[in-house]
């Protein structure tokens, strides 16, 4: 795989990273933490996959699929405990 | 199939970069979960196809849909659970939001919708309260 490649999509990813990082730590509310937390675990997924590529281990996309699971779990976790009275800020 | 493998990484890594930008730039929740949901989701699902595609086995193959189906299964209902309690909770809207049908129709203590057509008298079940 071409190097400018792997670059290119690695500093798309850390850029996205640091917007969602943004967020994350200005968010108004909890619902938009959440959301950031969601999409921070979203490309850190898509990080692992690219790596996985620049490294050539294919063993790193057990690791992408393992946290591909999990941040759905923590999104249901945080909308349950919103809805059942949760404090919103 | 190193040039698709190449070009699927790089749309797949914008489509991230937009979504990321989206959930900085967009002025309310709801607008921001559009932008992290549909452009994050698909970004997350190329990128995944394109790993997929360049190991070029079914064993790595297999992993990858199933990271690209879960993705795609998952985004959408944990937007929609996320959306229900920011509502629910009363995440403040945009100031330029036109139009929000749902609120007059909605009981948040009950977690009821209603319909408008209760005094019929047919439909009279729903209202406990």
């Amino acid at each position: 795989m071409a190097s400018w490649v792997i670059s290119i999509a690695f500093l798309l990813l850390i850029a996205a990273l640091v917007l969602s990082f943004i967020r994350l730590v200005q968010g108004p509310s909890l619902p938009d933490r959440v959301i950031a937390l969601e999409l921070i675990a979203l490309i850190t997924t898509a990080f692992i996959l690219v790596y996985a590529v620049a490294v050539d281990v294919p063993a790193f996309i057990d690791v992408a699929l393992v946290l591909a699971l999990t941040g759905f779990m923590a999104a249901i976790g945080f909308a349950r405990f919103l809805e059942r009275g949760g404090n919103p800020k | 199939m190193n040039t698709v493998v190449a070009i699927l990484i790089l749309i797949g890594a914008g489509f991230i970069f937009i979504g990321g930008l989206g959930a900085y730039r967009m002025p309310d929740m709801m607008l921001r979960m559009h932008a992290t949901t549909k452009a994050g989701a698909l970004g997350g699902g190329l990128v995944a196809i394109a790993v997929g595609l360049y190991f070029a086995d079914p064993a790595y193959l297999v992993r990858t849909i199933a990271i690209l189906v879960f993705v795609v299964l998952t985004a959408p209902v944990a937007a929609h659970a996320i959306a229900r309690a920011g509502y629910f909770t009363g995440v403040p809207f945009w100031e330029k939001t036109l139009k929000d049908e749902l609120r007059e129709k909605l009981d948040t203590k009950g977690h009821h919708i209603y319909s408008g057509l209760e005094s019929n008298g047919d439909v009279e079940t729903r209202r406990e309260d």
